[in-house]
């Protein structure tokens, strides 16, 4: 009956309706998208590198004038890191998670086989689980037999690989990976010695499948420029980063040396995501106050048209609350209409993104759920509205006429 | 019918008008004819267009007199007017700020030559190279060349300029203070002409500089005031990793955006350009290392010399065809050059060879993040909320004028009349609302560039968040087409007030 009577109202003031039903609409469908796009953000920042990222620094040193004897310079540097009071174990290597850039080959189960899986590769000796801090899934880590040198432009083929959860379970999805021989070239094998739980690979910012594909090579790496990885105690890591710089200077001064935290090298690896997630925050934030303005002043502007209506209505005997009652009956149904085009459009919305951006697809329970949100946002905007046209006095309303 | 009772012909509602309003009186008598209590607001309009309707009415008198108008009654109702300005220019400030950043980032980084500059491919590694899981990319060429063809395409000289490229890193020593690392690129000396650098001091290398692969430098302004502060740095010598390098040039601040010219992953798409050019072929002397992605079709062959030998790809070529003829003959020449591998054995299969010009490439090589199409997006839905709400503002604004409007059209003002007061009255608030847009716009750069500049990444900062004449042009008018949109049906409802009733109601 009621319901009526609010959808005849409805008929005659058909562009207000629509106004905000349209709104409503399209608030819902871009806030959803963009709160699922900060949320997928948000996870893709949290996924952990496998590293001891507490307690790991990094330490960038690149020789000056390409000095000759690189090998035991590198040798002589990890020793004195690894003297420095504080320090749990020191590598040299190429990368390391979140690094950016680093190498990459292709893995296959077969010699001859067209399809490759691509993996990062980092090059560790007997010294690369405790410095990272990585943990041993399966299998055992490289012995000092086994490390040999390469540098930049070399390759050797390993006789064995160590590579992580993720990786195996690609290669060999049944489980068995341990022990396997895996092929890098027609030509070119490794065994898999060993598998560890997590270790990203340098671009696992910017990807989501390949993020876990990681392989560890027993190699010194040899070359100008060359990454340390260090490992201090917990809690030591403050006073163990100077330390280690200078002693590195004491070595030699022929050096150029810079040093990060791990923190911040995964500050700086996450630094699009992070700044997308607060320009679409603000962007949200201020879209959700123009929607709330947007249905207040509609109201506003519905109540005000409607005085008389409302007042006739007191003097017939209707209460406040029926009043109150009608108004907000009117916007949920409209609120109603407007969320329920706001999940097509948002799902709609998503269909798209997610074939342009790296995303995971928004839950239909998810834009769902924002429905009822900006349902009782609506709510909540209409109430001053609808409690001022309730205490339009009737004798006031109808004097007009 | 009433309606047609009250509105008189065309033409003598202007005289009635005229009539009426040079005789103050006069005014006032008919108001009390058609029973009317003119309200004070009522009563100023007519006044106001006194001295507009006093000689013969032209257009532009019109237009300021509605003018006039619209601010009285924007004035009249300040809170309405102030939150339709506020949500115009909120809307326009999110979407101008999205599109400036989109717009500097699809932009054109060397106008005059973008279809002049060309990238040759050739699939050296063949279809039955191994490819890494996915099917996404299995019919792209390598984006870089081999060391070999690189030398190939510079020796054969046929385009206007050509010139190989790769990033690197050394260190710097120039002989005061602690040595420090920096980005460089090598190439040949037509690197300059060819990409239009700019220089402030001294000019490129030579041909033969490239020839006798000697030890010289083009330093950026960056550099060159680092180094050598106060002073010209052309004529000295810095050390680049243990050798001498005599500097021939120094550049003046020189950053296309995006920095299209490298894109093997030596820096950022956005970022800034390098620090010092050496001779490509000096480089490979000294055996500097690549900071970009270096591709292998199998494990790399040891050292440099295996590098230089190999298939692996890691080298941008750029070459300037200036005609189509030239771009026609170069694509010949690619094909030649392709089939005379395959005949001395090199290949096995019929490589394919392409070109690219500037925006091709950018393109190919995905230098504009889907993200900024996907916030301007974004942006602009707010800007359509933001153009709802005013629509309702509006409808609101003009809905409580229906009294007065009334009396307007009663007093003969036609419903064009009616109509365009409205629109000038929604213009106004364009223009309001633009120029509020415009200083949110630059809130919101601001608030990017400290987002971006966080990042520690060299971002061409200034360009990117920069808010030229054109943008400014843009926002406005962007923001006066909108709100004039959103004002074509409130005003054309508005324009449709039945004055009888209004009349009788009041």
């Amino acid at each position: 009956m009621e319901t009526l009577s609010i959808l005849k109202s409805v008929r005659r003031n058909k562009i207000g309706a629509l106004l905000l039903v349209l709104q409503i609409a399209i608030s819902l469908a871009v806030m959803s998208n963009c709160l699922s796009i900060i949320q997928d953000n948000l996870a893709q920042m949290r996924r952990p590198t496998g590293v001891d990222e507490a307690n790991v620094f990094l330490v960038s040193n690149q020789w000056l004038n390409k000095p000759a004897d690189l090998g035991p310079r590198i040798q002589a540097d990890l020793d004195v890191i690894r003297s420095v009071p504080g320090i749990m174990d020191a590598e040299a290597t190429n990368s390391y998670p979140l690094h950016g850039g680093g190498s990459s080959g292709g893995l296959s189960l077969k010699p001859d086989q067209k399809v490759t899986t691509r993996t990062a590769e980092y090059y560790v000796d007997e010294h690369g689980l405790a410095a990272y801090g990585l943990k041993l899934a399966a299998g055992r880590w490289f012995t000092a037999g086994e490390i040999g040198e390469v540098g930049v432009h070399e390759s050797e083929n390993p006789a064995s690989v160590i590579v992580t959860a993720a990786l195996a379970h690609k290669l060999y999805p049944s489980g068995n990976a341990l022990g396997q021989v895996v092929y890098w070239t027609p030509a070119a094998s490794s065994r898999i010695v060993g598998i560890v739980e997590r270790a990203q690979a340098p671009w696992a910012a910017w990807t989501q499948a390949r993020a876990e594909y990681s392989a560890f090579l027993p190699y010194h790496y040899i070359d100008n420029w060359v990454m340390y990885v260090v490992r201090s105690r917990p809690g030591q890591m403050g006073r163990a980063i100077p330390a280690v710089e200078e002693r590195l200077f004491k070595l030699t001064r022929q050096r150029v040396v810079a040093t990060e935290t791990f923190a911040e090298a995964r500050n700086s690896a996450y630094f699009d995501p992070r700044s997308t997630g607060v320009l679409l925050g603000v962007l949200c934030a201020v879209l959700l106050v123009v929607t709330i303005f947007g249905i207040v002043g509609l109201t506003m502007y519905w109540v005000g048209q409607r005085r008389r209506y409302i007042g006739m209505r007191r003097a017939l005997g209707a209460c406040r609350i029926d009043i109150l009652n009608y108004f907000h009956t009117e916007n949920l149904l409209i609120a109603g209409c407007g969320a329920l085009l706001g999940i097509l459009l948002g799902l709609g919305g998503n269909l798209w993104l997610t074939s342009h951006l790296e995303l995971g697809r928004m839950s239909v329970a998810y834009i769902c759920v924002g429905a009822v949100i900006i349902m009782a946002i609506s709510q909540a905007s209409v109430f001053f509205p609808a409690m001022r046209a309730a205490s339009i006095a009737p004798t006031e309303a109808i004097r007009a006429l | 019918m009433q309606k047609q009772a009250v509105v008189p012909p065309p033409g003598a509602g202007t005289r009635l008008a005229t009539q009426a309003c040079s005789h103050g009186t006069e005014h006032w008598t008919i108001g009390q004819a058609a029973g009317l209590r003119l309200s004070a607001s009522s009563w100023r309009f007519a006044d106001a267009s006194k001295s507009h309707f006093a000689g013969e009415a032209k257009v532009i008198d019109m237009l300021g007199y509605y003018l006039q108008l619209a601010v009285r009654s924007l004035r009249r109702n300040p809170v309405l007017t102030t939150l339709m300005i506020i949500a115009v220019g909120v809307g326009i400030g999110a979407s101008m700020t999205m599109l400036t950043n989109l717009r500097v980032m699809t932009g054109d980084p060397i106008p005059d030559k973008s279809s002049q500059l060309f990238v040759p491919q050739i699939d050296v590694w063949g279809p039955g190279s191994r490819r890494t899981g996915g099917a996404a990319n299995t019919d792209r060429l390598p984006d870089t060349l081999t060391y070999r063809d690189a030398i190939a395409f510079m020796r054969a000289r046929r385009g206007v300029h050509q010139t190989a490229i790769y990033g690197m890193g050394l260190d710097i020593d120039a002989g005061s203070g602690r040595p420090f690392a920096a980005a460089g690129l090598a190439a040949y000396a037509d690197f300059f002409p060819l990409f239009e650098v700019p220089f402030a001091s001294g000019g490129p290398w030579s041909a033969s500089d490239d020839e006798s692969r000697a030890n010289v430098v083009v330093l950026s302004a960056k550099l060159a005031e680092r180094v050598f502060p106060h002073a010209d740095a052309v004529g000295k010598t810095v050390n680049l990793e243990g050798h001498e390098y005599r500097i021939v040039g120094v550049m003046k601040p020189w950053s296309p955006v995006p920095r299209f010219y490298d894109t093997n992953g030596t820096g950022a798409a956005f970022g800034n350009t390098e620090d010092f050019f050496v001779p490509f072929t000096n480089a490979i002397d000294r055996q500097h290392e690549s900071w970009g992605g270096i591709g292998c079709p199998g494990r790399a062959p040891a050292g440099w010399a295996g590098l230089l030998t190999s298939e692996c790809v890691w080298l941008q070529f750029w070459v300037e065809l200036p005609t189509a003829a030239a771009v026609r003959n170069y694509q010949d020449f690619l094909s030649s050059y392709a089939a005379e591998q395959r005949r001395s054995g090199r290949f096995d299969w019929a490589a394919r060879t392409q070109l690219h010009d500037v925006p091709d490439w950018l393109v190919q090589e995905d230098v504009v993040p889907e993200q900024a199409r996907v916030n301007t997006f974004i942006g602009f839905a707010l800007l359509v909320v933001c153009l709802i709400n005013a629509i309702g503002l509006m409808m609101a604004k003009f809905g409580s004028r229906a009294g007065e409007l009334g009396v307007r059209r009663a007093m003969g003002g036609s419903r064009r009349d009616i109509f365009l007061q409205c629109l000038v009255e929604t213009a106004l608030i364009g223009l309001a609302g633009g120029l509020l847009g415009l200083g949110l716009t630059a809130i919101g750069l601001a608030v990017d560039r400290a987002l971006l500049a966080q990042g520690e990444r060299n971002v061409a900062l200034d360009v990117l968040t920069r808010l030229d004449t054109g943008m400014l042009a843009i926002t406005l008018a962007v923001a006066m087409a909108a709100t004039l949109c959103a004002g074509l049906y409130p005003s054309w409802r508005a324009s449709r007030v039945q004055p009888a009733w209004q009349l009788k109601v009041q």
